[in-house]
Order: structure tokens, then C-alpha cells, then sequence
């Protein structure tokens, strides 16, 4: 089986917080991570393979630090690793992302699956995913809790949906987005660590992935950001103190109104 | 004229600011100077407002306007499961009249199901001025090609200038392969949606890095501008029978409605009968429960104050309680009138989910759990003395 | 400090440092709760190559030396010395085997042990502690097999490993020329276990009785020749003595780095404890019997992987130094937290539980001095 899996490396968000004093971003010392969602993406896909055997290529549109998500991708178990790379990238939205990585895809060759995260834990859109299946005109099924069956022309799998799931049969190849049910992603192993250390990440840039340069980057971003601002801090209330007994009694007073 | 962004390096002083602010970590110092990397660099200007010595300069390109007034109308599409309208439609259908009036233009309603002629009537009372329906039995549910395929057309032949979707698992999926198809721009979780009038542009406000910032967003040159908005973040539009909407029934055959992927079938998991998202008090519980068994507690003080029990992400992951109760960034949002938070320390990523409630209780044995900068009402201690000692109190209050 | 470890080295200790805080740390009170086995953590060790690390190439370890097992044991042990021991505990069983056993002993065992079968090494008995020379299990040669009798004590390990190192009389009047060191399998017939015991610390550790009743093992399961059995023994304390001593150093630093987070949040008088200087000495004073303890741990690590044909003294100094330190530091930690420290809610006060044991077992810290005054007087005669 032919997998391919999209990352993204990005900030450690729960690391990220507001300074109080100056109500702005405190980004000293972030280390940016491969997004949490994504490595349920690659355990799954590492999983498929160890189960039907063949490749696994993971590949990721960043700056050239990326690379060391990818690393750390191969340390896991995928076999092969791409990093798409190029200033005219700068600025993507979902939309320009979402082209690039397809003819990126394309040029990777035949596929069985793309496993995407859900979503990215900077932009938080889970547009990426779906854009890519749209522009290779594959088949998806977003929100994959569990992969139920699999063989080479067809899967059955689980979607989670806000009520349970769905069970929902798709052709191959397509694309599946997942999320954190799915599995519990693995740690990597020594020797992983140390073919990851001397694996060769393959670079490409936009002329590689003959991407149009219309629909890169800033250019071939629809949205555009035109304001960033940190929202306005919720402010604290009172603190009730004293023994449990008193303290529930005042709580009860202050909110009889509204259980009532 | 492309954009670009340069640094005045007479004005720059070295002081770190733009650095720190960067959400993309694309200014880093190079000889007491800031340097911008610009394969990192998104253009998005907080470093701009952030640099108190003005020492940076953004210009943004003069965007060559195409020619889009043949778009008109704000369109929001209504997502309705097993015959029901979800009810994130009445929200946008709330929100989306009042971006119609600021445009002077039509509000309207898109619903795509089976046997659905009498959520009309529905659509019509919550304001819709016209009603776009499509009923087949192909879309009885969501399947993202038919649904995808349909929208599009409809897009395309009728023009709308906003379209607005719900959130949701079905609204997240289709709307972005909506979006690429038509070379729209999309925004999703926006918080906040406003119109700027001369330019037409629809202000779309969403959050970024788990919510620790806010960008707004314009989609100057495609249409439609298209954004998903999470449930209970708007309030749903009032409900006046009797008004009336024009109604326009599309039949589609063929390909269009054809899927490649087949619905099998559709599990429930809800254990709950309260609904977490429509409910009014909610109780939830977090790492500091501690246990599967320790809920029963958090459900106790539920069942009395007939609230839903929620919880954080910690316990949820940890297996105490199902997906289905998550409250936070990758969970739900809510917006009851009160919300009691027990041993739940207040991460962003769970406030993000319940902040805008309206009252806010918070139980946790660690002063500095950051919960309680935004509790109304905090109460330090342990919540297995405090949650059954509150349980007692509201039950005398309310004679049970 | 920087102990200028090889690039494979820190990987490991990060590895190891990584498992420790996502798999180990977040379980450890449950299971010095439920008492039971981590079973789940030798899967992640041998998932992630590092169950084996010290056992040879050739064999389906990493092939890494003392340095490696103890950056392993010491990161492991921040986390739950207990839990640590499922690993440590298996590299005591097996050093008889790399040390001494035959080419076949090697291949068909170590791999087995390698892919996650856990190993124990059983010489303590009840009349038998720190007199090992005083034990009485058997051994007796019949034709092709030995039969074992006797009963083992106080085995780490017992009752969860597959594989077991054992050292039994074959001739009494040889006295200490009279043991021999086997390999048994669990599920031989004539192996059985006690219960488990109930003890102050590392709960999550099994250990147990082992019961030799006319065990019969094939010949082939000798290690070396009969009459090797102490010096097998003591050469299998030399290796194994710096992994209690990391052991012993991951507990005190994961007490630690309890205590000064611990002291950092925690405020009376209107400021952190950790502002006020009686705070600040002792965990002064901690951090630097830690290092020390660590700077001897890991010279004399690298100083049995050199090749070094007496080591006794320095593994004897490593252990006690490292134990002694530990309990002084969790004891210091508990302090730290004060009334908090005493509450089991509290992580802290396992850790003074689990230290106490690195002070006794492996030979106790008595021993260890009897050995390095013996060394120093054997070198002080030799120098005259």
C-alpha cells in the first residue's frame, strides 16, 4: 500500500500565552512541534503498512526548518519524506496550501491513501484536508475515528459526527482526515531516532511540483489577514472563602436566580 | 506593486517587541537589528502594531479589483439531520440578517434534504427572504459529493456575494471543498462578522494559536467570501410567523447526486438526556476529578440543578467520560447561563469552548489555576467536599 | 553538567527521559497503588529498542555498555523507581549470561530477553544475605540433568520473568569454590513462586519467593563450569552496581525536581518557601550531593565499559554514594513539601519510600564499605 501523510510543523501551542502586562504574545523559548493532530495521522498510516506492507512518504509545506518535523516523522516509521519549500509559498491560506500540497501529490506518484490531522493547532481551520482531496478530485472522509476494513480498492471506516458516528464506505484512493480516537501514537524507537538522523529529505521547490504561480502563496490566497489583535481578557469576579458549609450556602444565594 | 514588508533599520532600536509578537515566528535578531524571514513571513501586520519605534513598514499591494457586482445576497446554508434544523442554522440565519441590511441585499436560507417542503415554513419565520431547497432522496444525508456538487451549482447560477455555514462536522467538510472548487475564499470559527461598508467587504474574525490572538479577515477579490461560525456563538434570529419568503425549488438529476462514498450507517452515542450544547447550566469536570467513578459526584450536582455534565479535555482523554461531554477548542462550545467548572484548571484551549458564558463558577484546590481569572465566582478547595456540600444547599433551594 | 555523551548516548537519555514523562510518570502512582506489574512500560521499552540496550548486536540489543543502561535506569527512575526496576532488574538477570554464558546460552537467551522477556537473578536466600556464601539451595548433577533444590528469596522480578539466573551449591565442601550459576526457565517443572510481598517502597516491583523442589534443568543450562557460581556472582554485582546507583540517582532527582517546584508555588508569609534561604541550602545542598553522586556514577560506568579488570571498589562506592545520597534528598524533598510531603495524594513521600531499598539491596551499604576498605588495604599492601 501506497500512504502518503500531510504534516505541519508548528508552534507548541500550549506553550504560547499572553502576557498579562502587555496583553500580547509570549513566544520565548516555543519549540515548534509536528502538529499534535498529524501524529495520530502518521501512527495510522505507519500502522496500515506494518499490516499490508509498502511505503509510507510523509510530506510537508514549510520553511526549512520543517525538516525537522520530517525527521522526526522517519523516526516513527515513515520510510520517505518531503519537504516542499519556496519563498513564493509565503502567505498561503488554506486555499494556496491546500494546491500546493495536491500538486506536490501528484508528483509523488500513485497512491492508495492520504492521511491528513484534523486540523492544524495554529490556524485551527481543518480546510487543508478537504482542500486537498478537492483539488485531486479524490474521494474523503473527515473526522476517521477508526479505520474498520481496508483492502486495495475500497474502505469502510468510522466518522465521528457530534452525536456518535458514522459508518460510511469509501473507494480507494481517497483521502481521510483523522482524529485523536483513532489510535494512540506510538514512541519513537532508537533505532528510528538514529535512521532519521542520516535520512535524506528530498526538497521541493515550486517549479518542482510545476505549481501555477498564480495560485501560490500570497497571490493565490483568496483571504487575506488585515488585523491581528490579542481579544480582550475576560476579567476574574470574587472569590468566595471560608468553610465548605457557609461557602455553599453564599454560592447558593448568589445564583438562586438563575437555577431557579 | 507586490506587498512587501521591510525593516527601517535607522528606527529600529532592538528592543525584541516585533519578535515576541510574531504568531509565526518570522522575525528573529541578527546584530541588534530585526531581520524578517520572509518564507515565514505572512504579511499580516501585528508586527507593524506592535513596534512602538514604527520601525517597520508594511505595504500592502493595491489589489486590482475585479469587477464582482454581479454578486448580491448573503446565503446561509441550513444543515438539517434526519429532517431536523440544526440549530447553528438559526444562528447564522440571526447573524446573516444583519449583514443583508448593511448590504441593502436578500437573506436566504439553502436547505438540501428529502422530504423537507415543510421546514419552509421554519426557514421562512426565522427571516429567510428567499428559500433555496433541493429535495431528493440521494440527499436525505450528508454525503460530501452530492451536497458539494449541488451547492457549487447553485453558487454558480445564482451568485451570492456572502454564503455562511455552520461549523459543524457536515458544514466543516463540505464547505472546504465548496470553497476550492470555486476559488473562494473561506474562513473558518469566526467569532465575529461584520460588514465594512464602502468596500463591501465582509470582516471576518476568527481565533488563531488556540485562541490566544484574533485576525480578522477579508476576501477582497473572490466571491463569494464564504465563513463557518461555531454554534452558540451567535444568537439565533427571533422567530416571526407569517413572514413571508420566496421560494425556489432546484431538482438536480444525474451525476451530480451521485456519491462515491456510501453512508452505511449512522450511530448515536448521547448517554446524556440533557443536551450539552442546548443546555442552560452545565456542571463539568475535569483532572481534578480523578476518576471515572469520582463523576458521579459532577452528575449528582447535574441531575439536581437538571444541567448537563460536561467536561475538559484531560478527562475525556484520560477515559472518564465520552468525547461527547467535551467542552474546549477540539471539543464543544458553550453558552449556558452558568457554567460550574470542578477541578478544571482553565487551560486556553478550555476556555476557548465556555468563556462566553454567562456566569462562571470555578472549584479547584490550586489558587493560581488560571479558571479563575475568568470565574464570577471561585471557590478554592477540594471539589469533593465543596461539589456534595452544593449539591445539599440547591437541593433545599429548589424543594427537592 | 555536561557529561559529554556520545550522540547515540543522548539520544538514548532522551528517549528514555521522553518515555519516563509520557508513559511512566503519569501512571506511577496507580501501580505503587494496585502493586501490579507494568507490563505496558516493557512493551514501550522494547518497542523503542532501549529493553535491550545494554545487551550486545549480535544479539538483538543496542549494543550499548554500562553508560547506556544507567542513562536508561536514571531517567526511568525519575518517573518510578519501581516501574524503573522492571528493566533494571532484568539486567541483573542477564549479565551472568552476557558475562559468562556460552555462545549458544547467549543465542538462544538474549534476544528472547532482547524482545521483552524479563529476567530475575536469584542468589539471596533467608539464611543468605549479605553472606551470600551461606546458601544452601543445591544443585546435584544427575547424568545429562542438574536438579535444583532450595528456595530463593526476596527475588525482584520473580513470578513476571521468563528467565532466571540462579546460583546453587553443586559441592558443599568446596565452600565458596562449591556454586555454580544456571539458567532456568519459567514453567520448568519444580519452579515455583511465593507470594508476592508487601513492601514499603517500589510497590510496582514483584518480588517474591523462588521455590526450587527437585527442579530438573538440562546440563546445557550451567553457566561456565561448576564452581564459577560467586565469582560469576560478583562479577555480575561490579556491572550491575552502577545501575542501582543511577537507579538510586533518578529517584533523588525526580524528588527534587518535585521539591523546587514545589517550593517555587508554595506561599507562606507572603512570598515562595523557595525565597527563603533555609529552603534554598538544603536544596543547594541537594543538587550538589546529586551531581557528585552523579559524576562517580557515570566515571565508574565508563570505567566498566573500558574494559577495566577491577572495578569492585569504584561500583562499590558508586552504589553507596548514590543510595545514601537518595535517601537524604527524598527525606529532605518530603521536608520541603512539609505537611503536604506527608499526604499520599502527594507524589513526594514515594519517593522516600522507594529510595530506602537502593541503601540495602545488591548488597547493602555495610558490604559495599567492607568492599572498598578491602580494596584499599589490598592496594596500600601492594604499594609498600
Amino acid at each position: 500500500m501506497n500512504i502518503i501523510v500531510c504534516i505541519k510543523q508548528v508552534p507548541n501551542t500550549t506553550d504560547v500565552k499572553i502576557d498579562p502586562v502587555t496583553n500580547t504574545l509570549i513566544r520565548d523559548g516555543v519549540e515548534s512541534v509536528i502538529n499534535p493532530f498529524d501524529t495520530y495521522a502518521i501512527e495510522e498510516a505507519v500502522r496500515l503498512k506494518e499490516r499490508f506492507g509498502g511505503k509510507v512518504t510523509v510530506v510537508t509545506m514549510g520553511p526549512l526548518q520543517a525538516e525537522n518535523a520530517l525527521k522526526e516523522a522517519i523516526s516513527l516509521g515513515c520510510d520517505e519524506a518531503i519537504l516542499v519549500s519556496d519563498r513564493k509559498f509565503a502567505g498561503s491560506d488554506t486555499w494556496a496550501t491546500s494546491y500546493t500540497l495536491s500538486c506536490a501529490i501528484k508528483k509523488i506518484g500513485a497512491y492508495d491513501v492520504v492521511i491528513c490531522g484534523k486540523q492544524a493547532s495554529d490556524g485551527d481551520t481543518a480546510q487543508v484536508g478537504p482542500g486537498i482531496s478537492t483539488h485531486l478530485d479524490i474521494p474523503q472522509v473527515t473526522y476517521v475515528k477508526k479505520i474498520e476494513d481496508i483492502s486495495a480498492n475500497k474502505a469502510k471506516v468510522e466518522r465521528m459526527t457530534e452525536e456518535g458516528y458514522d459508518i460510511v464506505e469509501t473507494p480507494l484512493p481517497c483521502l481521510f482526515t483523522v482524529v485523536k480516537e483513532i489510535n494512540t501514537p506510538r514512541i519513537p524507537s532508537l533505532k528510528g531516532m538514529m535512521k532519521a538522523k542520516s535520512a535524506k529529505i528530498t526538497k521541493w521547490t515550486a517549479e518542482d511540483i510545476k505549481a501555477e504561480p498564480k495560485s501560490l502563496g500570497l497571490e493565490g490566497s483568496p483571504t487575506r489577514v488585515v488585523k491581528i489583535f490579542t481579544p480582550p481578557a475576560r476579567k476574574g469576579g470574587e472569590m468566595l472563602s471560608g468553610d465548605t458549609a457557609d461557602v455553599a450556602k453564599e454560592l447558593g444565594e448568589l445564583l438562586k436566580d438563575i437555577v431557579i | 506593486m507586490a506587498s512587501s514588508i521591510k525593516i527601517l533599520l535607522d528606527k529600529c532600536i532592538g528592543c525584541t517587541f516585533c519578535v515576541k509578537t510574531c504568531p509565526f515566528v518570522a522575525i528573529h535578531m541578527a546584530n541588534k537589528k530585526a531581520v524578517i524571514d520572509m518564507g515565514k513571513c505572512n504579511l499580516c501586520g501585528a508586527c507593524v502594531a506592535a513596534c512602538k519605534f514604527k520601525a517597520i513598514e508594511l505595504n500592502r499591494e493595491a489589489v486590482e479589483k475585479k469587477d464582482l457586482s454581479a454578486y448580491k445576497d448573503v446565503w446561509v446554508f441550513c444543515e438539517q439531520k434526519k429532517g431536523v434544523i440544526q440549530t447553528i442554522s438559526f444562528e447564522l440565519l440571526g447573524e446573516g440578517k444583519k449583514l443583508a441590511k448593511k448590504l441593502g441585499v436578500k437573506l436566504c436560507a439553502v436547505i438540501l434534504g428529502h422530504n423537507i417542503e415543510s421546514k419552509i415554513a421554519e426557514l421562512s419565520a426565522r427571516g429567510a427572504d428567499k428559500i433555496y431547497i433541493v429535495d431528493a432522496p440521494e440527499l436525505k444525508s450528508y454525503q460530501d459529493d452530492p451536497y458539494t456538487n449541488i451547492l457549487v451549482d447553485l453558487i454558480k447560477e445564482y451568485k451570492p456575494e456572502i454564503v455562511l455555514c455552520g461549523a459543524t462536522t457536515v458544514g466543516r467538510s463540505m464547505i472546504s471543498r465548496v470553497a476550492v472548487k470555486i476559488d473562494a475564499g473561506l474562513t473558518a470559527d469566526c467569532t465575529g462578522l461584520d460588514i465594512d461598508e464602502k468596500e463591501r467587504l465582509l470582516l471576518q474574525t476568527r481565533p488563531a494559536f488556540g485562541g490566544n490572538i484574533m485576525a480578522t479577515i477579508v476576501t477582497p477579490n473572490h466571491r463569494p467570501q464564504m465563513s463557518t461560525v461555531r454554534h452558540k456563538v451567535m444568537k439565533e434570529a427571533e422567530i416571526h410567523k407569517g413572514h413571508k419568503s420566496e421560494v425556489i425549488r432546484k431538482t438536480y438529476s444525474g451525476d451530480v447526486l451521485k456519491s462515491r462514498t456510501t453512508l452505511l450507517d449512522i450511530v448515536e452515542e448521547i448517554e446524556e438526556t440533557v443536551n450539552l450544547a442546548e443546555a442552560d447550566i452545565i456542571v463539568s469536570g475535569g483532572r481534578g476529578v480523578g476518576g471515572a467513578e469520582n463523576f458521579a459526584i459532577i452528575k449528582e450536582l447535574a441531575k439536581t440543578l437538571n444541567a448537563a455534565v460536561g467536561a475538559s479535555r484531560s478527562a475525556v482523554d484520560a477515559g472518564w467520560i465520552p468525547y461527547s461531554h467535551q467542552v474546549g477548542q477540539t471539543g464543544k462550545t458553550v453558552c449556558p447561563k452558568l457554567y460550574i467548572a470542578c477541578g478544571i484548571s482553565g487551560q486556553i484551549q478550555h476556555l476557548i469552548g465556555m468563556q462566553s458564558s454567562k456566569v462562571i463558577v470555578a472549584i479547584n484546590k490550586d489558587p493560581d489555576a488560571p479558571i479563575f481569572k475568568v470565574a464570577t465566582y471561585g471557590i478554592v478547595g477540594d471539589l469533593f467536599e465543596v461539589v456534595p456540600a452544593l449539591t445539599k444547599e440547591f437541593k433545599k433551594i429548589l424543594k427537592k | 553538567m555536561d557529561y559529554l555523551l556520545t550522540e547515540q548516548q543522548t539520544m538514548i537519555r532522551d528517549l528514555a527521559r521522553k518515555i519516563a514523562k509520557e508513559k511512566i510518570a503519569p501512571i506511577a502512582a496507580k501501580y505503587d497503588e494496585t502493586e501490579e506489574f507494568a507490563w505496558e512500560i516493557v512493551k514501550v521499552l522494547v518497542d523503542s529498542d532501549l529493553f535491550g540496550v545494554y545487551i550486545p548486536e549480535a544479539y538483538g540489543g543496542l549494543g550499548g555498555g554500562i553508560v547506556d543502561m544507567c542513562l536508561v535506569a536514571e531517567e526511568l527512575s525519575k518517573a518510578c523507581g519501581g516501574i524503573a526496576l522492571g528493566f533494571a532488574g532484568t539486567g541483573l538477570g542477564t549479565f551472568p549470561i552476557i558475562l559468562y554464558g556460552s555462545e549458544e546460552q547467549k543465542k538462544k537467551y538474549l534476544p528472547q530477553i532482547a524482545k521483552g522477556k524479563v529476567a530475575a537473578f536469584c542468589i539471596t536466600e533467608a539464611e543468605a544475605g549479605s553472606d551470600a556464601g551461606g546458601i544452601k539451595t543445591t544443585a546435584k548433577k544427575d547424568g545429562d540433568y542438574y536438579i535444583l533444590n532450595g528456595t530463593k528469596q526476596w527475588i525482584t522480578n520473580a513470578g513476571e520473568a521468563e528467565i532466571y539466573t540462579v546460583i546453587a551449591m553443586t559441592d558443599k565442601t568446596k565452600g565458596a569454590r562449591g556454586a555454580s550459576a544456571f539458567i532456568v526457565e519459567k514453567g520448568t517443572k519444580g519452579v515455583d513462586f511465593g507470594a508476592k510481598e508487601k513492601k514499603l517502597g517500589i510497590r510496582a516491583s514483584a518480588t517474591r519467593e523462588v521455590i526450587f523442589t527437585d527442579c530438573k534443568i538440562p546440563k546445557a543450562n550451567l553457566i561456565s563450569k561448576e564452581g564459577m557460581g560467586f565469582i560469576v556472582a560478583m562479577k555480575t554485582f561490579d556491572n550491575s552496581r552502577p545501575g542501582v546507583a543511577a537507579q538510586a540517582l533518578g529517584i533523588a532527582q525526580g524528588a527534587l525536581d518535585h521539591a523546587v517546584g514545589y517550593a517555587r508555588k508554595r506561599v507562606q508569609f507572603g512570598q515562595p518557601i523557595s525565597s527563603f534561604q533555609a529552603i534554598q541550602h538544603m536544596m543547594a545542598d541537594m543538587a550538589t550531593q546529586i551531581e557528585a553522586a552523579r559524576a562517580l556514577v557515570y566515571a565508574t560506568a565508563r570505567m566498566v565499559d573500558s574494559g577495566a579488570k577491577n572495578v569492585a571498589k569504584e561500583s562499590a562506592m558508586a552504589k553507596m554514594f548514590a543510595s545514601d545520597v537518595a535517601m537524604k534528598v527524598t527525606v529532605d524533598a518530603v521536608q520541603i513539601f512539609g505537611g503536604y510531603g506527608y499526604m499520599r495524594d502527594y507524589p513526594i513521600e514515594k519517593y522516600m519510600r522507594d529510595a530506602k531499598i537502593t541503601q540495602i539491596y545488591e548488597g547493602t551499604n555495610q558490604i559495599q564499605r567492607n568492599v572498598i576498605a578491602a580494596n584499599l588495604i589490598k592496594e596500600n599492601l601492594k604499594s609498600e
